[in-house]
């Protein structure tokens, strides 16, 4: 079956349409060719799926498509502005968060929405926020780093 | 990983749904889609048709009157979590599913419905003395939580109906409640689950209701554990005697697996239950 689908993804007003039987993943990377958010394990585990659903933490490869109609989303894409990476991506780059990266995007997104949540999150907040998202290659040292990097220049830029 | 491939219909209201499900034999609801879509991805269920009630607004969030909260079968774990209002045993399980991710999409409804014995809900909801109220082609019908999981997987839900709301008592002066939880260390299920709610008076338990999970194929309810404690004068010791109790009420189907046997699930489980037991009692204070 197919539908036809809108939806605004990284401030952009889409029409598409999808296979019902889709999940949202499929849809961002075969469609709209988002390649930011992957497909680690499929089954919701390891987070590397994540895309913030109206600003919320979500797995885009346990929602079907058709569950995001009318929907806000936000993927790794859409983060910089004018060329000027996000504080939170900058941070994990100073912070050499990540090896292999194919579980950065996820863990970028989640940190956003965590921050968003709650600016002064503390460590132990921060690490149990962070659960849903795995890093095979084990660069949670410096992901936390990151994290913590990003968190103050955050309060800096928002004078908290 | 894709799930096989099946026709997708969205309905707009509990009727409508009922309805679809009686035309569409084998069809299954989907809602938060949490635990069915890995299912349907490892191939362990291949409905063919799935009906999306994601949109219904009447079975979405949670209300309060003077005796009761009202939880619409959509409402996700996170918003659980985050309502003051609901007994601490209830909030405290919801903040401990899964990830943040999970919290966001999962439903109450779907949780309790899919009745997977590692489940958190549906052992608070039956320390709660929660009522389950469903939608089929004949009306809506009330169940107890006692009742309502019928087995492992299984639940008193017939094909064609669908779990619309669960209803527990407010929280009140004098009860305190609390869940203590054994994690599975990466997917964070429990693989023992303890919920207990009392009632304090005077210093003395005028009622106790306890039940775990994770280790037993359905919620169990502790009544020997329940009996060891009302009526008498709250202490450390009666706790923890009360709480061995645990044993006569397991039965000898317990579940175990490669991160924790039968015989340790067993052994065990007595602290989660004194745990959670002491934590509802400082909280009644």
């Amino acid at each position: 079956m197919n539908e036809t689908l809108r939806l605004r993804v990284n401030g952009q007003d889409f029409e598409l349409q999808v296979r019902t039987h889709h999940t949202l993943l499929q849809v961002l990377r075969d469609q709209l060719k988002l390649f930011g958010a992957r497909e680690g394990c499929g089954v919701g585990m390891c987070g590397a799926c994540t895309v913030l659903l109206d600003g919320q933490a979500v797995s885009s490869c346990l929602m079907l498509a058709a569950q995001a109609a009318d929907k806000e989303l936000l993927t790794v894409e859409g983060l910089a502005e004018n060329g000027r990476l996000h504080p939170i991506q900058q941070a994990y780059v100073e912070c050499s968060g990540y090896q292999c990266s194919f579980c950065t995007p996820g863990f970028i997104l989640t940190t956003l929405a965590l921050l968003e949540e709650n600016p002064h999150a503390s460590e132990e907040e921060i690490r149990d926020y962070l659960a849903g998202n795995l890093c095979r290659c084990g660069s949670y040292v410096k992901i936390l780093k990151s994290v913590k990097l990003a968190q103050q220049q955050m309060l800096v830029s928002k004078n908290l | 990983m894709y799930p096989p491939k099946f026709d997708y219909y969205r309905a707009n209201s509990v009727d409508e749904a009922v309805s679809l499900l009686q035309e569409h034999n084998g069809a299954k609801l989907i809602a938060g889609g949490h635990s069915l879509l890995p299912l349907m991805k490892l191939r362990l269920a291949d409905p063919g048709a799935l009906i999306d009630i994601g949109r219904i607004a009447s079975l979405q969030g949670i209300s309060h009157d003077d005796e009761t909260s009202r939880i619409g079968a959509l409402t996700v774990h996170a918003a659980v979590e985050r309502d003051s209002q609901l007994p601490r045993v209830l909030t405290e399980a919801a903040g401990w599913i899964g990830d943040p991710q999970v919290r966001n999409r999962g439903t109450v409804g779907g949780n309790v419905a899919h009745a997977d014995p590692a489940s958190d809900l549906p052992t608070v909801f039956m320390a709660l003395g929660a009522i389950f109220e469903m939608a089929g082609p004949g009306g809506s019908r009330q169940v107890d939580a006692d009742d309502f999981c019928t087995g492992l997987f299984m639940t008193d839900l017939n094909p064609d109906e669908l779990l619309t709301t669960v209803v527990i008592p407010r929280a009140k002066n004098g009860v305190g409640s609390a869940y203590a939880k054994m994690f599975n260390p990466a997917s964070r299920y429990a693989m023992i689950g303890a919920a207990a709610v009392l009632s304090v008076e005077g210093g003395a338990c005028r009622e106790a209701h306890v039940a775990v999970g994770g280790l037993t194929p359905k919620a169990t309810r502790a009544r020997s554990v329940e009996s060891a404690l009302e009526g008498q004068q709250l202490s450390e010791g009666l706790i923890k005697e009360a709480a061995a109790q645990i044993q006569n009420d397991l039965g000898d189907d317990l579940i175990g697996d490669i991160h924790a046997s039968v015989e340790y699930r067993r052994q065990v489980v007595p602290t989660f239950v004194q745990q959670a037991l002491e934590k509802a009692w400082q909280r009644a204070g």
